[in-house]
């Protein structure tokens, strides 16, 4: 880091910069500059406003309200909240949300070791490597979900047929309900993975090279120059990684109800995730009022675990 | 604000023109029934939408649409398709904001929500004679003894099986009048095993399987006035009991098995040798690894007779229709007699209009397709309430953990009489 110290220590000075803002702010005052401002965050704002403010306030006032498919609203106050903790189906899908979201975490290691290898210099065919990786990220979940289906399938799936190569008797894996949730988290993993790598990947080329030689020049050896070196140089990438994990994984929905194959699965309960409950409710049951209840709740522990990761984040996260 | 300034004007020009038109007729004739035209609405330049969710019936929907409008040349109608799986959720979001299809179409399990909460126009008998079509449909699409939907195609249940399997395992092919323990005997006899074959698949979709066999068995989903779940009685125990017991025997694959692989697939495929499913399921079969080897009998007679479930789909006119008139009368002539001839010719499905099946029963000429027909007069309309699937979504949770053994038949339906009865009382 001493090396890298005198590059970034000399102060820029843009002096055509000076010269073009000086005379206008003089000009016209900081009114004007605050109605630029707007003027430029405007369309920005309006989009933010019609797609998510409105949508946020509207959801609020429905959750308040007991609410059927055709509108027709009767106030109740916070009765959709006092119910969401006393039902087991709520319950059970905020712990399977948890599960599923702790072993997709596990999703980071891999793309950090899979990125530090993919970024080793002169690697043949990088290329290709990236573009398989990324392969899953591009794939629409249907059809991940079709594929992966096939080969979990209990009685013909690939993954059973391999096993049984090894003399282990596989089982229907994700209509049994021990091992459904982790085989489907696994897709989950799969799926992310290259988004993770391509961030990470971006993270590691701004590792000046002479970090890596004064770690050779000093005899660490690869997995040293790794834990040492790539991870803690690495953290701010891997902070934005985890953080932007932990919301999509708590926000799962589209695997887990694609996975499931039918609403006629045995192991929904060991399965179906916070949204999947929603979406049970609002789209399957007309229960918007509860429905709503149930995504403004996953919205504040989605806040609040994203405050405690930035909280935390003070204590691992290496900034230069 | 323009539009509708303009609709206003629309209107009050379309209701001058048939003021003066009465006055017409009132002057040059005296009373003929000619007069009647003039005033339905039917004569006035009108463009409707027709929303329907099979893209494969579209070409017919395209005939029938052509028809009538021949005879209404005033009339133009659009089709749109939205796949099944937007096409709730859609026609939801639209009706309630009142920019919903002038006629659209409408199955059991959604009817009663659309029709009572006024969002669905009456279909009086000038318009649908009821007699044209089997009684359960017009009962399923009747709410407080009016008719909202004009029956446009049904379908019921039989019991698909694989001539070779029985041949091979010197079992008599079922016929017609069979029972319950005939039936049982049968799927004991024709699973091996060995080879890898089932006698039955208890598929866990009520329409299918459990339904009929609970109305078999002498009890009911739903009571006839839609506020009673019939999950809690000894019948019903019976009539889901029977399934699960197949399971339990290894007599018919596990529900994982059948979440893992369709168990349709699996008796087209000859590893299964008796299915349950309903007609629209026969063309499938038929060109199926074992088409040449299936057949299909009538359901076998329970304690209370071998009623199937019927259900089938129906044209409805959106009551908040800016051309009611035109809305309900194209309604009405999309699942009246000409409109089934022109759906029977595409052997899709069967149409709903009485005398109107024969081109669909001799479709597939190796198949006793004609029990579906018969088993029409018996059957029992399919269970609904208001708001269906709130209870459907419990039906969905508790049936497969009662078929896969997880809960034994009583203490899994007892919970699931009363999780379903607690969302059958909030739509009061």
């Amino acid at each position: 880091m001493k090396l890298t110290a005198p590059q970034t220590a000399a102060p820029i000075v843009d002096p055509g910069r000076e010269r073009a803002t000086a005379p206008a702010r003089r000009g016209r005052g900081p009114h004007t500059s605050a109605w630029w401002a707007l003027l430029f965050v405007g369309p920005t704002f309006a989009g933010l406003a019609v797609f998510y403010l409105y949508p946020t306030v509207r959801t609020i006032w429905i959750s308040l309200n007991d609410m059927g498919p055709f509108g027709r609203p009767t106030f109740v106050g916070l009765d959709n909240y006092a119910k969401l903790f006393a039902d087991d189906v709520f319950v059970t899908a905020l712990r399977n949300t948890f599960v599923y979201s702790l072993i997709v975490l596990l999703g980071i290691p891999i793309a950090t070791v899979i990125a530090a290898l993919l970024n080793t210099p002169g690697l043949r065919g990088r290329g290709v490597y990236r573009t398989l990786f990324f392969l899953p990220v591009v794939t629409l979940p249907a059809v991940v979900a079709l594929v992966w289906r096939l080969i979990y399938n209990g009685d013909y799936g690939i993954l059973n047929q391999a096993l049984g190569y090894l003399g282990i008797r596989g089982t229907s894996w994700v209509t049994n309900p021990h091992t459904a949730l982790v085989a489907i988290s696994v897709v989950g993993i799969w799926m992310g993975l290259g988004t993770n790598i391509v961030i990470l990947l971006a993270g590691l080329q701004s590792i000046p090279d002479s970090a890596f030689e004064a770690a050779k020049i000093d005899g660490a050896g690869p997995v040293r120059t790794f834990i040492s070196i790539t991870v803690p140089l690495l953290s701010p990438s891997i902070f934005i990684v985890s953080v932007i994990g932990i919301i999509g994984s708590l926000q799962v929905f589209d695997i887990i109800y694609l996975m499931l194959g039918n609403d006629q699965n045995p192991v929904k309960p060991e399965v179906r995730s916070v949204v999947y409950t929603f979406y049970q409710f609002g789209f399957g049951r007309n229960q918007y009022g509860y429905a709503a209840a149930i995504g403004l709740a996953l919205m504040v522990i989605v806040l609040a675990l994203t405050a405690v990761q930035f909280w935390l984040q003070k204590k691992w996260v290496h900034y230069e | 604000m323009k539009q509708r300034g303009l609709t206003r004007i629309h209107r009050a020009v379309a209701a001058g023109a048939t003021i003066v038109a009465f006055a017409f007729t009132g002057c040059s004739t005296s009373g003929t029934s000619s007069s009647v035209n003039a005033g339905d609405g039917l004569n006035e330049q009108a463009t409707l939408s027709y929303t329907i969710w099979d893209a494969a019936q579209k070409p017919a929907m395209q005939k029938i649409v052509d028809e009538f409008t021949k005879i209404h040349p005033n009339i133009t109608i659009n089709i749109d398709v939205v796949g099944t799986k937007d096409y709730w959720t859609k026609m939801q979001t639209a009706v309630s904001a009142g920019s919903g299809p002038d006629v659209f179409w409408m199955n059991g399990p959604n009817f009663a929500l659309y029709a009572s909460n006024g969002t669905l126009a009456p279909l009086d008998s000038s318009l649908v004679d009821t007699s044209n079509y089997p009684k359960a449909l017009v009962d399923l699409y009747s709410l407080d003894g009016k008719l909202y939907g004009a029956p446009k195609d049904f379908d019921t249940i039989g019991v698909f099986y694989n001539k070779r399997l029985f041949q091979e395992a010197g079992v008599p092919l079922p016929t017609a009048g069979w029972t319950w323990d005939d039936f049982k005997a049968d799927v004991a006899k024709l699973t091996n095993k060995s080879a890898g074959v089932y006698g039955i698949a208890s598929a866990p979709y009520g329409q299918m399987t459990f339904y009929n066999t609970i109305y078999q068995a002498g009890g009911e989903v739903i009571n006839a006035a839609h506020d009673q779940i019939g999950y809690g009685s000894p019948q019903a125990a019976e009539g889901v009991g029977i399934w699960a017991d197949f399971i339990k025997n290894g007599q018919s694959p596990t529900i994982q098995q059948m979440t893992d692989t369709w168990p349709g697939d699996s008796f087209g495929s000859g590893k299964v040798a008796m299915f349950w499913d309903g007609s629209w399921g026969a063309a499938g079969y038929a060109k199926s690894a074992e088409g040449k080897n299936i057949d299909v009998a009538p359901l076998p007679m329970g304690p209370h007779g071998n009623q199937s479930v019927i259900h089938g789909l129906a044209n409805v006119a959106n009551a908040q229709s800016k051309h009611l008139a035109a809305a309900k009368a194209f309604a009405a002539f999309a699942s009246g007699k000409e409109a089934a001839d022109i759906m029977a010719a595409t052997g899709t499905v069967i149409p709903a209009f009485n005398g109107t099946q024969e081109a669909w029963v001799k479709a597939i000429p190796g198949m006793n397709l004609q029990i579906f027909l018969d088993e029409a007069t018996s059957a029992i309309p399919y269970p609904i309430s208001k708001n269906t699937s709130a209870w459907n979504a419990i039906e969905s949770d508790i049936i497969p953990q009662i078929l896969s053994g997880k809960v034994s038949v009583e203490a899994g339906l007892a919970d699931l009489a009363a999780k379903a009865q607690a969302e059958l009382d909030k739509e009061k």
